[in-house]
């Protein structure tokens, strides 16, 4: 299943956060989105899975979602939002049983993706006991129960440490390397783009505009922190940003 | 060149309240050993206030002869239903201003209205719609109940975190199925607390209700007491509401810790 943009345009109380942006996402790719704060990012995510409704242009789904895809456009969130008055298990659970997947069917979803982001230890744990990090895991263990078509990752670890940062960046390779998803990976983070996003879309200030998509050649599994290459790359993505982020940083939030 | 080396001074500390157990106790009990000094010794004169141990000895006396239990019982009763109806009634419509933008609209201005009137001031008007028997009494209760609990519990279904029930949305989850299992979970520490003060303001209630046409209960005990000018009666009545009013508290407490334990 692909996703397309075409000519989107979004405005909060008059003004345009977001401006002409066409994008294709075609399936089995990552997609990273970076851009300074306040360009409109998030929006752009929340308007892709249908949370909000853009007030110019579309987003059209290509094709079917594949079998057996409970939520196709499925998010993780920057704040996991884990319910805190249930477990491991019963936030994940939590998605399955409007599906009508409860009793054994729901413990072999649960087993299995608690073991693919290696938190069988942890399934009645509650997320007060849990670090940053392993929370971000049981939210990205709920996304992957419902078998999502598209992942929409909403600056995923930026909540994060630089050192589980990193973990959780081999672990979502590992994860991609496994099962194929197609990703919207949001971020400000521009490390986590050159290691992640099989083509990086930069947006400009607000309202925020398509500037560039640069397409990433190596393959995402070869990508290793400190390649000469990814860091050339991330330097011209600073770059092209640098420029805007300093331009935004100086600006009122409702002038 | 070397200076005199001393500690860094501590500034930290303080602003975390903990819990030590018995200083309640000790509190009351000091209180309770200068009035009992004061009255026997005089220096408080027995107009003012009672004997603590005469006071004890009065409720011993009411225990044994079962004028407690003829008291205590109606008024449990008429304060278990009356809350019950005013609690349920609230949250329910608490609930449903958390959750619709009309019933906000309509029904906030109206609650608003209704919450700051005196109920002991509308008794004789109860008394008219529902009687002189019990129905005025656990009308009068409901009422007093119902506001305190809507107001906190729509502040505490405004107070779910929102992000938590984009979540729910996000994953497709049906209406009813984010408020039972994301709103009403994330309402229930706001709705507890609020309890607290509900409750309260029921027992305040119950003693007015009883001080009109009430043959039996604590309130009318009191009242007897006052005209008769029985300090020592009229002190175990009142030491009897307050009991009711820590058991009540304790109650919730007990509550508290067992739905929220997932806070810590």
């Amino acid at each position: 299943m692909d996703l397309t943009l075409q000519r989107i345009g979004h405005r909060y109380g008059g003004m345009p956060v977001l401006q002409d942006i066409s994008l294709r996402i075609p399936a089995g790719e990552i997609l990273c989105v970076i851009g300074p704060s306040g360009c409109g990012k998030s929006t752009l995510l929340r308007l892709i899975g249908g949370l909000e409704r853009p007030d110019e242009g579309e987003v059209l789904q290509l094709g079917d979602a594949p079998e057996g895809c409970l939520n196709p456009l499925t998010y993780v969130f920057q704040d996991f939002a884990l319910l805190p008055w249930r477990t491991v298990e019963g936030n994940i659970s939590l998605v399955l049983e409007d599906h009508g997947i409860r009793g054994k069917a729901a413990r072999a979803v649960i087993a299995d993706v608690l073991a693919r982001t290696k938190l069988s230890d942890f399934r009645a744990a509650l997320p007060r006991q849990l670090s940053g990090g392993m929370k971000q895991r049981v939210a990205i263990a709920r996304a992957l129960a419902v078998n999502p078509a598209v992942m929409l990752l909403d600056e995923p670890l930026s909540a994060l440490d630089a050192q589980t940062r990193e973990l959780l960046m081999e672990d979502l390779v590992a994860l991609w390397e496994r099962q194929r998803f197609t990703g919207v990976y949001v971020t400000h983070n521009l490390t986590e783009a050159v290691r992640l996003g099989h083509r990086i879309a930069v947006l400009s200030r607000r309202p925020g505009r398509l500037r560039e998509v640069i397409a990433v050649n190596r393959p995402i599994a070869d990508r290793r922190a400190g390649d000469s290459d990814l860091d050339a790359l991330q330097a011209r993505l600073w770059d092209l940003m640098k420029q805007e982020a300093l331009a935004a940083d100086q600006e009122l939030l409702d002038a | 060149m070397p200076e005199r080396a001393r500690p860094v001074p501590f500034r930290g500390g303080g602003f975390a309240p903990v819990a030590k157990r018995g200083t309640g106790i000790a509190v009351f009990a000091l209180l309770l050993a200068l009035i009992e000094w004061g009255t026997r010794a005089g220096w408080i004169s027995n107009l003012t206030l009672p004997v603590p141990s005469d006071v004890a000895a009065t409720l011993a006396g009411m225990a044994r002869s079962g004028a407690l239990w003829t008291h205590l019982a109606p008024s449990l009763v008429r304060l278990a239903v009356g809350s019950l109806i005013g609690v349920s009634a609230g949250i329910a419509v608490g609930v449903m201003i958390g959750l619709f933008s009309y019933v906000r609209a309509g029904l906030v201005p109206l609650v608003a209205a209704i919450f700051p009137i005196p109920k002991i001031a509308l008794l004789p008007l109860f008394v008219i719609w529902f009687g002189i028997d019990e129905a005025s009494k656990y009308a009068l209760i409901a009422l007093g109940t119902f506001t305190p609990t809507v107001v906190a519990t729509y502040g505490a279904v405004d107070n779910v975190d929102r992000s938590l029930v984009r979540m729910g949305q996000s994953f497709g989850l049906k209406w009813s199925s984010i408020v039972r299992k994301i709103v009403l979970p994330g309402a229930l520490p706001g709705i507890l607390s609020g309890l607290r003060v509900s409750l309260a303001i029921g027992i305040i209630l119950l003693v007015a209700a009883e001080m009109l046409g009430a043959e039996h209960g604590i309130g009318a005990y009191i009242l007897q007491a006052g005209s008769l000018y029985d300090l020592e009666r009229l002190f175990a009545g009142v030491v009897i509401l307050s009991v009711l009013g820590v058991l009540t508290s304790w109650v919730i407490g007990r509550a508290e810790r067992r739905l929220l334990r997932w806070r810590g």
